[in-house]
């Protein structure tokens, strides 16, 4: 994998990712008629949103993983993916309350997706809180994989409960029905953006990983070394 | 039947504990109390708006009352090493889970008719006529609440502050059982049209089960060295 796509390589498709999806945002995609300019932070919101709810479905999956094959790799790939995906969590909810007062007229409502969002954002804090509190963490992998599968549970049970609750969002743009759906030029540029926000989110997550293997090489070389010692 | 026998082991072996010393009851059914009585005064309103807000108070008074006692579940177990004995124990730790979770709930059920008790005297509100529904509710609630409880506080007994580390796991997961108690409470205390009712019951009751079947699966990977 690191022999056919190194990280330069990454690194560069995600800045030009992000250029033209800028390009794109700012000069391409056309003024919204009610909201004006400020619309235009939905580029930023939404692919977010995506990717930060694709990083707790990455946990739940390695998390099974782990627990079923008892994978080292899957586990780091869980505590770096949480890592990530709680950046983007944050920015969700930094983003959508300056979007919200323009458009609403309030920073903030308990409406159902803004709890939803709230929810994902205390269950990647409760993830990476449990990590880094054990008092052994050779016990951190089952436990944190446990948290992960039940925290996704949770989120199903969100999208479920969520149609039974209030809501003010609005309804989902994309395939919500016949009428709803955007100008292609606002869709070109909402799926471009995601495409650099998905580039951005990888490329933070194999810089991630690249520390936890670093981290466990150094934590077997000090057990040898601690062993050796003991030995003479 | 050997299974029950097990189950039935752990918890009266809680219970029993519980007997001598009465420390988690006393301190679970203490604060409930204290809360009740606190938002008393904080609401102090008419009857319209008590009506409005009762259900809340009991469930936030029962969700902190909860994590009293989950903590000290767990807690006691880890003092004298009893959880390494009970895990060397030849013994299916699915098992284990469910004689725990059936104490965590005799407790907190214990705690809910003394608070309910107190809300009815205080806030002068019958539960009387929709006693039914209620019980149906609480049981469901409490039920998945406490699997939860018990999974997380045997998670929280591995961590430095797990008095904190139970609450952040467990308040945003438990968020819909509370949640939709509450809306289900609440219709039932305004005696909702008949029929309107087994809904939110069963609502309650769904998501209390996925959460104790899902508890119940994972834990033997909570008790794992």
């Amino acid at each position: 994998m690191k022999k056919k796509f190194p990280i330069s390589v990454h690194l560069a498709l995600t800045l030009a990712a992000l250029f033209v999806a800028l390009y794109m945002i700012f000069l391409y995609a056309p003024e919204e008629m009610t909201m004006g300019e400020v619309q235009r932070i939905f580029y930023i919101h939404v692919p977010a949103a995506w990717t930060a709810l694709l990083g707790f479905i990455i946990i739940f999956v390695s998390s099974i993983v782990y627990l079923w094959k008892r994978s080292q790799f899957a586990d780091e790939l869980a505590s770096s993916t949480a890592e990530v995906g709680f950046i983007f969590c944050t920015s969700v909810l930094v983003t959508g309350p300056l979007w919200a007062k323009p458009a609403w007229g309030i920073w903030w409502t308990w409406d159902a997706r803004l709890t939803l969002t709230f929810l994902l954002w205390l269950l990647y804090v409760a993830y990476l809180m449990l990590r880094n509190y054990l008092i052994n963490p050779a016990r951190a992998a089952n436990l944190c994989a446990v948290v992960g599968v039940i925290g996704f549970v949770d989120v199903i049970i969100d999208y479920m409960a969520i149609r039974w609750w209030r809501t003010q969002h609005p309804q989902p743009v994309i395939g919500g029905g016949p009428n709803s759906g955007l100008d292609p030029r606002m869709l070109a540029t909402l799926l471009v953006s995601w495409v650099a926000f998905v580039f951005l989110f990888f490329l933070l997550l194999r810089v991630r990983l690249g520390l936890a293997q670093m981290r466990r090489e150094l934590g077997d070389i000090r057990h040898i070394l601690a062993f050796r010692a003991s030995e003479d | 039947m050997v299974s029950l026998k097990i189950v039935w082991n752990i918890f009266s072996k809680d219970l029993r504990i519980e007997w001598r010393n009465r420390e988690t009851l006393a301190s679970m059914c203490v604060f409930g109390l204290l809360i009740v009585f606190l938002f008393n005064f904080a609401f102090e309103g008419a009857r319209e708006e008590t009506l409005r807000l009762l259900p809340s108070v009991l469930w936030v008074a029962i969700a902190f009352a909860g994590v009293l006692g989950f903590n000290r579940s767990f807690a006691s177990e880890r003092d004298n090493a009893c959880l390494e004995g009970m895990t060397l124990a030849p013994v299916d730790p699915s098992l284990i889970f469910l004689g725990k979770m059936l104490a965590n709930l005799v407790f907190l059920g214990v705690a809910e008719v003394v608070m309910v008790f107190a809300a009815a005297l205080w806030y002068n509100i019958s539960f009387l006529p929709a006693l039914g529904q209620l019980v149906l509710i609480a049981f469901f609630g409490t039920l998945g609440y406490a699997a939860l409880g018990t999974i997380f506080g045997a998670i929280a007994a591995n961590t430095r502050m797990r008095e904190v580390m139970l609450t952040v796991l467990q308040f945003p997961i438990a968020f819909w059982i509370l949640m939709l108690s509450i809306d289900s409470t609440s219709g039932a205390l305004r005696g909702n049209p008949s029929g309107n009712w087994l809904g939110g019951v069963a609502r309650v009751a769904g998501i209390s089960l996925v959460f104790t079947i899902a508890s119940f699966l994972l834990f033997e990977y909570v008790l794992e060295e």
